[in-house]
């Protein structure tokens, strides 16, 4: 009898480790992410989006002695990738190109290609990669010529590749995919190129298409009547950022970005929807469950292409599940994320083109703010008070964190002529002289935005934001310097100059217990520890 | 969805310049172009579509390089601009692979019209301006066909980069003149020592000061006790009136006169 079931136990072991039904990171992992702080399993660390490490080894008291322990140089420079790290492994991501990393030591483990089509072209960004997703067995890559391939963990082996749509009508992908349960949910790039943008999710397994959500309504369906004409079919609203997921309420959190074409709104006469807006979309079905507009009918490239964050937080004496996003038009934004509803929001970087919001969160725009043939002075400029790199939100000290650019355009109108494939801008601006414009990284009170403490940087910055348990916020300036701030009070404790402009996400993780932290600066990508 | 790094080791290499096309296109309001002809309008409406957007409508440069110079670093003649406009510079900036050739030459024609600058008659003897130059001790703050000493400027290929009216005001009221990202600085250290100089460069955390010895600082900016920008204000005196008019136009035509061996 005992031997028996000895046999039949060892029979099931057998079974699962050889069938593989034991998957290495199945969604469950990656949704009590908490459980494991030294594994860095979906790009903003939780679905929530709070690019926050529950690590503690590095802290206030030690942080002053962070030190290099290996770079890892890239083939080609800009890169902005947020790594994933599982089980001491790393995963990197570079222009249709991918790599696992040993994270003790540096040393590549295997590395993957995707050769760029010789008639690619980007329109209105570089060739960068923001990012790999994991599930199961299996790493998610988007690429520039806009596929989503699938690779194996374990050797970079191709197991599916899925065209996402044609790269030659100016779609492009450089956003780190989100994957949840059996789907990996992605967004495209091509807002300058008059693409009708869209969310898509893919099978895990096959890789078929899931759904596909239209970020600008076709005929007959609802919000098609904020546009006019044809103006439609290039009206842009690109997906190029990740968004946020939420596991209970089975919700996917996506920002949309500008209309086409960007500075000329004459020929798009309405609303704009779904531009520039916050989308919650069913996970199952890719169905709208709701929508909030941040800016209607824009016409200054903002963008709403943010990794929006969710926390739960008291307002007014209620319990209530928020979604919050400072948003590239300079104000912020706190939600209900079961109904959209809005509940407050305010300036958090100068902005001159809004009296402000009124009761329901609908800017007041003022007069004389729009681009003309002259030009019109506006903050902020077209890159926006923050842009694509991520903010941060630390339970532990209950702040906001997001990288500030405070720089002003004259913003100019040209006449905008659609050629597939190419620019469909309609428009352009000139920055206001370097002197005049300064960086901040500043931590708001999370249900109201209203400003904690700010940081000084030397100019407006391109690097996202880390928070840490370990009390501590970590980013990187445009003129290399990688540096902690104390959490509560904005005091700058550790700076170290990369040697090149940070324009990427920090993570942390852990090797063999002990806390790292990452950054990708240029072209080489530096891990530190104590 | 725009949201290329801000190009600053673009700016630094295309760091574009000098002197003058002379009047190689002069300005004609266009009658219809020949196909021989450049269409500077056309290439302006393009310019303002594809271009503008890194390098300002008006061609001074944002995230991309001011293009408002005669002579381009990385473009010196129309071929080498003609191929940039077409290729690209990967990664920073895109390819115009979807501009005919004819396109191409107009857009390059209209960026050749930014850098413009009129040929000015230079009177003066260049012999002279040597004295005026060595006399007034020029060389003690600038280097000149490898002579001097390199605090402000160097000035061997000044007559390249600029118009002879600029350098002109520039000696006049060096204030109102002063080079891109030049900045005067003094910063205060905790002992209370005063370090005075040019900025050489700048980060959050540090500055680095090339004194009037020509010997650099290194300061954390937490260790000072004030950091005073002086902006719109430079070591350089003004000339108007240590110079006579005489002098002046003999001394332009000294610093011009390293141009030809460009």
């Amino acid at each position: 009898m005992k031997v028996f079931s000895l046999a039949a136990l060892f029979a099931a072991l057998c079974a699962t480790l050889c069938s593989g039904s034991a998957s290495q990171v199945p969604f469950e992992r990656i949704t009590n992410a908490d459980r494991e702080p030294g594994n860095w399993l979906t790009y903003s660390r939780n679905y929530q989006g709070q690019r926050f490490s529950p690590l503690n080894e590095i802290n206030v008291s030690n942080v002053a002695k962070l030190k290099v322990q290996w770079a890892l140089q890239f083939p080609t420079p800009t890169n902005e990738v947020s790594p994933i790290v599982v089980d001491n492994i790393m995963y990197v991501t570079g222009p249709n190109s991918a790599a696992a990393i040993d994270a003790r030591t540096g040393r590549t483990l295997w590395t993957w290609k995707r050769p760029i089509p010789s008639d690619y072209h980007s329109v209105g960004f570089g060739r960068v990669n923001r990012g790999p997703a994991v599930l199961d067995d299996k790493l998610f890559v988007t690429t520039l010529d806009c596929y989503l391939v699938a690779l194996d963990l374990k050797s970079g082996a191709q197991l599916w590749i899925s065209k996402v749509e044609d790269y030659k009508a100016g779609y492009s992908m450089t956003v780190a995919p989100l994957a949840i349960d059996g789907k990996v949910v992605v967004g495209v790039s091509g807002g300058e190129a008059g693409i009708r943008g869209f969310v898509d999710a893919y099978d895990a397994k096959s890789g078929k298409q899931a759904w596909r959500f239209w970020t600008i309504p076709g005929p007959g369906e609802p919000g098609h009547e904020t546009w006019t004409g044809d103006s439609w079919k290039t009206g842009g609203g690109s997906t190029w950022v990740t968004g946020a997921y939420d596991p209970d309420l089975k919700l996917i959190y996506w920002g949309v970005g500008n209309p086409g074409p960007d500075w000329n709104g004459d020929v798009r006469p309405g609303d704009n929807r779904y531009t520039c807006s916050l989308l919650a979309l069913d996970a199952n079905t890719g169905k709208l469950r709701w929508y909030f507009q941040f800016t209607p009918h824009e016409t200054h490239d903002w963008d709403a292409a943010h990794v929006p964050i969710l926390f739960d937080a008291k307002i007014n004496g209620r319990e209530r599940k928020l979604i919050v996003n400072a948003n590239r038009n300079a104000f912020y934004y706190v939600l209900d994320r079961v109904s959209g509803e809005f509940i407050a929001g305010r300036p958090y970087a100068k902005q001159t083109w809004a009296r402000g919001l009124d009761s329901k969160g609908h800017p007041i725009v003022l007069p004389d703010t729009e681009p003309t043939e002259k030009g019109a002075l506006v903050w902020p400029n077209a890159n926006g008070a923050t842009v694509w790199f991520s903010p941060s939100y630390s339970p532990q000290t209950s702040l906001f964190y997001v990288a500030v650019r405070e720089i002003g355009s004259v913003y100019f109108k040209r006449r905008a002529e659609y050629k597939e494939g190419t620019f469909y801008a309609g428009g352009g601006e000139d920055e206001l002289p370097a002197d005049d414009a300064s960086g901040e990284i500043r931590a708001l009170d999370p249900t109201t935005g209203e400003l904690r403490w700010e940081f000084k940087l030397h100019s407006p910055p391109w690097a996202g934001v880390l928070a840490t348990a370990g009390g501590l916020v970590f980013s990187g300036s445009d003129e290399g310097n990688f540096y902690a701030l104390d959490a509560r009070t904005g005091k700058p404790l550790w700076d170290f100059q990369s040697g090149g402009p940070i324009g990427a996400n920090p993570i942390s993780f852990n090797v063999d217990g002990h806390q790292r932290i990452a950054i990708s600066s240029n072209q080489v990508l530096y891990v530190f520890g104590l | 969805m725009i949201r290329t790094q801000t190009l600053l080791l673009f700016s630094l290499c295309v760091f574009a310049i000098p002197y003058s096309l002379s009047s190689a296109q002069t300005e004609k309001s266009s009658s219809k172009p020949d196909a021989a002809t450049p269409d500077v309008a056309a290439g302006k409406r393009m310019f303002e579509r594809h271009c503008s957007l890194c390098h300002g409508l008006d061609g001074r440069g944002g995230r991309g390089p001011n293009l408002n110079r005669a002579q381009l670093f990385r473009a010196p003649d129309d071929t080498a601009l003609m191929a940039i406009i077409s290729d690209g510079i990967p990664p920073e900036m895109p390819e115009g692979w979807f501009f005919s050739e004819e396109e191409v030459a107009d857009i390059a024609a209209y960026v050749r019209s930014f850098g413009k600058i009129p040929n000015e008659p230079l009177p003066g003897d260049p012999t002279r301006g040597a004295v005026v130059f060595s006399k007034n001790a020029c060389a003690r703050c600038h280097l000149f066909a490898a002579a001097g000493f390199a605090y402000g400027p160097e000035l061997t290929d000044v007559g390249v980069r600029r118009s002879p009216t600029y350098v002109r005001n520039a000696i006049l009221a060096p204030a109102e003149h002063l080079p891109e990202g030049f900045l005067f600085v003094r910063a205060i250290t905790a002992s209370g020592r005063t370090v005075e100089g040019i900025r050489a460069n700048e980060d959050t955390f540090t500055i680095q000061i090339k004194d009037a010895t020509g010997s650099f600082h290194s300061l954390r900016k937490k260790d000072l006790k004030d950091l005073q920008k002086l902006r719109g204000q430079t070591p350089m005196p003004s000339y108007k009136t240590i110079l006579s008019a005489a002098e002046l136009d003999d001394l332009i035509v000294y610093l011009f006169s390293a141009r030809g061996s460009q």
